[in-house]
């Protein structure tokens, strides 16, 4: 098993496609703004790869949501953090020894961040032994980590870097500074000086004007006096240098492949879990998907937008969750209702569901039943360019024509608001035709729209409503029901909250 | 020393907030691609016109000087170049050649304000001969005055004074610190040590100590080293390079304010070029008092949009003095939108003193300019739509004065046409009724259909052009609304290929409608 141990991302161990690019779907549902969350702060690890590669296979779902459910458990995350952190500390001390340009200055790092990895390492694979583990993904590395720190080259290296770091922070010496010269000696035990020599300063720090007085900065790399200086330390004491280089030299390829690959794919789901324990602690729920492969049956309680969350959890806000479902023959939901009432929240926490659950992670809502899709789909009202010639509603149809053509029985395609930007007399012509052509090809979609007549279409769709407040037609529950349209947006009593009405806009701008 | 060029009386201030319209106007009005032909790729000219042409100036006096500023350089392109040049060079030089890194160090600064004053003088010299060269030549107010400060205040006297500031100190001695190694082999705990007691001068006593002593000698060159470890030498002469300092900023400062408003007119001398190079004309434009119901244009056109064709857009003729709101109904793809946005390039072009892409151009000047187009799915999810909208015109309110000119596009069709007319009604009556301007391209009939019959001969409806093949010819004809759109005829030709022969009715297709470039 252990010989076996390659990737906690990918059970077959394949390499991860590096130039996935960000799917156009992720910006219409918001995904965008989730992995951008996610990621934030994780630069260095390329994540966005990762999050922009739905996974295919079912077996290389369950392969994750193993792994993630696993680490979901505080006492086996919390050695995988620890191992993170410190490999980060690693990695930046091996870029500053790399870009440094004074040898000993190097070798310093290096020793350093050899030491942090030996550690590291050490710490993990002991953690992971005192402790039971369920997926594939961490018995495979336990096993891993077991074999490496038991060989002798392993054991070797902390040990030398930890003697050769004491040594140095054991060396003392003096300079001496002139005009045109430094010199260095041993340290011979003089009395300290700084008291007068900051009298004399304190005396010039008085007066008028502005004040040049100079913050001494602590840059990593000596300038080149320094380094003379550096260099003649050496000299006095030229065993212990000697010994420091060729450490530098001779263990420069110190770093194992596969628990680096490691600490880049753990985090894959450590900024995943980190990303949702927020909302999950105020009490949000989340549930390892179960995904339909051979039916078409989607089923979940308490769903969520998780960018909608996130940010109102940022502000203190609450969360609206709703359900859905669509059993038998069910394919299409229409969405109408009230403005304002979360439709739009509604049609992109459909689709992060979907594409969420590809990518082996928990979902925001309980009980998740939901399609194993081949393709996502999303067609979103889109912001009129100046620089594009074309009307926006003929690209509106050129978009429609092209997901119509890619869409296959295994797809969803969530649309919202398409076609608004014409007459209403139009917009239920080209929408009936649309809901025509997606029902032939027995598509599961979510339609959000005005035209609450395509509910009626036909037997397979069904209609959810946004709901308000009875008796405040301006509040808004942001609850989407199974219901049918009853026809009544609420349009003037949201401008009235605005005080945009004639009256109240008269009076605003006076005059 | 002030430049004037902007205002007869006043500094243009670069810092100066933007109106609260500023990020809808340029997003709306695509101002970005008239930016960038300003600024012709220069960062500095970039941030300057922005502020400029956002900048709106509400007095037509005001205008009226920067036009005659602006006809100044137009007649004498390339001293004026030559002179935004010399100020450009002057800043580069000064930025460049003479601070290096350790700017914060007090012998650095003596000796670098010394170089940059030697330098200065140079060219102020050349702006004093070039100032005596053009001042007969020029005819604006602005330029008048300046010639004649330039004259007057750069006398060789004032250059004489600035050299007699130069000091120079010097440090004798040695120090004598210890240290041990820390974090990367740095040096650290420096303390500073006061050497053992003997009968030899201290630096003596150490070399003939036992022990191996390592000594490194500057180059002479070695500025950096002498630096460090001059460092405790250097901060009696503060004051002196102090004082220096401010000098030659001070001229500096002059130098970076007439950059600064010059650049504005560079701007404008770019965008002039360009626009001719594509056979367009422009105009300096009427600006009549806040409040007067005045607007005209012939040939407006949208100069953003002229920027990235290579053929001639066509230009719109509007004869709306004595309207209060303009409504523009028609095709999708009929070139509404482009009609919008070149009314307002046009406001914002006159307003900023600039040129106005048109062959005539009157309106009357706008307390603000406002622009309210129908926008994408908000990203930050705050709200709806229809929620978004009002929140936007919710903004306007707040901002909007008498007298301002609003633009809507296509504004409250989030929801469905009888309602979003309705809230249309309810806006654009009030603003209306308050001496607002309006500009308002809509779908929604109901609305349109509305203003007609409330607003009778004090609105004029536009409609955009469409023969009976389909195609568009992207011109503003005069003519009430119509109670159909063309969505179905786009519907046709997308979906075309797919509908089976004879399931659908056989129509003339839209012809290939290409882009909005007369035949000229």
């Amino acid at each position: 098993m252990a010989e076996a141990f390659r990737s906690i991302l990918f059970v077959d161990g394949r390499a991860a496609a590096e130039d996935a690019e960000a799917p156009d779907i992720l910006r219409d549902l918001n995904l965008d703004q989730i992995i951008e969350g996610i990621t934030a702060g994780r630069e260095e690890y390329t994540l966005k790869p990762f999050f922009h590669a739905p996974l295919i296979e079912l077996d290389a779902i369950l392969y994750r949501q193993e792994v993630m459910e696993d680490l979901e458990d505080g006492r086996i995350r919390s050695p995988v953090q620890e191992f993170a952190a410190a490999m980060h500390r690693m990695r930046e001390e091996l870029v500053r020894a790399g870009k440094l340009y004074y040898k000993f200055q190097k070798h310093w790092w290096f020793v350093d961040a050899v030491e942090l990895y030996g550690r590291a390492v050490e710490a993990l694979a002991q953690a992971l032994c005192g402790i039971e583990v369920a997926s594939r993904g961490l018995k495979g590395l336990r096993g891993y980590l077991a074999e490496y720190t038991a060989t002798d080259a392993f054991k070797a290296l902390g040990e030398q870097a930890r003697e050769l770091k004491e040594r140095l922070a054991a060396v003392q010496y003096s300079l001496i500074i002139r005009d045109d010269s430094l010199s260095v000696r041993a340290y011979d035990e003089e009395a300290d000086y700084s008291v007068a020599v900051e009298e004399t300063f304190r005396k010039f720090a008085q007066g008028e004007g502005k004040d040049y007085r100079i913050q001494f900065r602590e840059p990593v790399e000596l300038n080149h006096v320094e380094a003379a200086g550096l260099d003649f330390v050496a000299r006095l004491n030229p065993e212990l240098f000697a010994s420091l280089e060729q450490f530098a030299v001779e263990k420069t390829g110190f770093l194992d492949a596969t628990i680096q690959r490691f600490d880049r794919e753990a985090q894959f789901y450590l900024s995943y879990l980190d990303y949702v324990r927020g909302l999950e602690q105020a009490g949000l729920p989340f549930s390892m998907p179960q995904l339909a492969v051979a039916e078409k049956r989607i089923a979940v309680s308490d769903g969520f937008d998780l960018a909608l969350a996130k940010k109102l959890a940022g502000a203190g806000g609450q969360v609206v969750c709703n359900d859905f479902r669509l059993d038998g023959g069910e394919r299409i939901i229409i969405v109408s209702g009230p403005n304002n009432g979360g439709k739009t929240t509604f049609a992109r926490m459909f689709g992060q569901m979907h594409y969420l659950a590809r990518l082996g992670c928990k979902v925001p809502g309980r009980d998740a039943l939901l399609l194993l899709t081949d393709a996502i789909f999303t067609h979103f009202e889109r912001e009129e360019k100046v620089e594009n010639l074309r009307s926006k509603f003929e690209e509106d149809l050129l978009r429609v024509r092209g997901i119509l053509q890619r869409a296959s029985g295994r797809s969803i395609v969530v649309m919202n608001e398409s076609f608004s930007s014409t007459s209403l007399k139009d917009a239920v012509f080209i929408g009936k035709q649309v809901m025509r052509r997606i029902i032939e090809k027995d598509v599961i979609c979510l339609f959000v729209t005005f035209v609450e007549e395509l509910a009626r279409l036909s037997d397979t769709t069904v209609s959810m409503v946004s709901t308000i407040v009875p008796g405040d037609p301006a509040s808004r529950t942001y609850k989407i029901i199974r219901r049918a349209a009853d026809g009544r947006a609420y349009a003037i009593a949201v401008a009235e909250k605005y005080r945009l009405t004639y009256g109240q806009l008269r009076e605003r701008i006076g005059a | 020393m002030k430049a004037f060029l902007m205002y007869p009386e006043r500094d243009f201030d670069r810092a100066a907030e933007l109106p609260a319209s500023a990020q809808e106007l340029i997003r709306d009005l695509g101002l970005n691609s008239v930016f960038a032909a300003m600024a012709a790729n220069d960062k500095f000219l970039r941030e300057v016109v922005e502020k400029a042409v956002l900048g709106s100036l509400a007095a037509p006096a005001d205008i009226l000087y920067r036009q005659a500023v602006l006809r100044d350089c137009l007649a004498h392109e390339a001293v004026v170049r030559g002179i935004y040049a010399l100020a450009v060079e002057v800043i580069d030089s000064e930025r460049k050649n003479f601070w290096g890194g350790l700017t914060r160090h007090p012998g650095y600064v003596l000796h670098r304000s010394v170089e940059v004053l030697q330098m200065f003088v140079g060219h102020l010299r050349h702006l004093r001969k070039i100032a005596e060269e053009s001042e007969g030549h020029f005819e604006s107010a602005g330029f008048r005055r300046f010639f004649a400060m330039l004259i007057e205040e750069l006398s060789d006297a004032y250059f004489e004074e600035i050299e007699q500031h130069l000091r120079q100190l010097r440090f004798r001695g040695g120090v004598l610190i210890s240290a041990s190694l820390g974090m990367g082999n740095r040096g650290r705990d420096y303390v500073l040590r006061k050497p053992n007691p003997g009968d030899r001068g201290w630096l003596g006593r150490l070399f003939s100590r036992g022990g191996p002593v390592y000594t490194y000698r500057l180059h002479p060159r070695d500025e950096a080293g002498g630096r460090m470890l001059a460092e405790l030498r250097d901060r009696g002469i503060n004051l002196v390079a102090n004082a220096l300092a401010r000098s030659t900023d001070h001229i500096l400062s002059f130098f970076t304010l007439l950059r600064a408003e010059l650049a504005f007119y560079v701007g404008c001398l770019n965008l002039h070029a360009v626009l001719g190079d594509k056979g367009q004309k422009v105009t300096f434009p009427r600006p009549a008092a806040s409040g007067e119901r005045r607007f005209s244009c012939r040939g407006l056109y949208d100069a953003g949009l002229q920027l990235s064709m290579s053929g001639k857009v066509v230009g719109n003729d509007i004869a709306a003095h004595e309207k209060e709101i303009v409504v523009i109904t028609g095709a999708n793809q009929g070139g509404k939108s482009t009609f919008l946005r070149s009314v307002g390039l046009g406001y914002l072009m006159m307003q900023c003193g600039m040129f106005v892409a048109a062959d005539e151009f009157e309106a009357a000047v706008a307390s603000g300019l406002f622009t309210h187009f129908k926008r994408e799915e908000d990203a930050t999810m705050k709200s709806g739509k229809l929620d978004e909208e009002l929140v936007r015109m919710d903004a306007i309110a707040e901002h909007i004065r008498p007298g301002a000119a609003v633009l809507f596009n296509e504004s409250f069709a989030a929801t469905n046409e009888r309602e979003g007319s309705e809230i249309a009604r309810q806006i654009v009556n009030a603003l209306l009724d308050v001496g607002t301007e309006v500009f308002f391209v809509t779908h929604m009939y109901d609305f349109a259909n509305g203003m007609r019959e409330g607003r009778a001969e004090r609105a004029l409806f536009l409609r955009a052009q469409r023969s009976e093949d389909g195609t568009r010819s992207f011109r503003m004809i005069e003519a009430e609304p119509l109670e159909t759109s063309f969505g179905e005829d786009l519907y046709r030709k997308i979906f075309a290929e797919e509908e089976t022969p004879g399931e659908t009715e056989e129509r003339p297709m839209a012809r290939e409608s290409g882009t909005p470039v007369s035949a000229a």
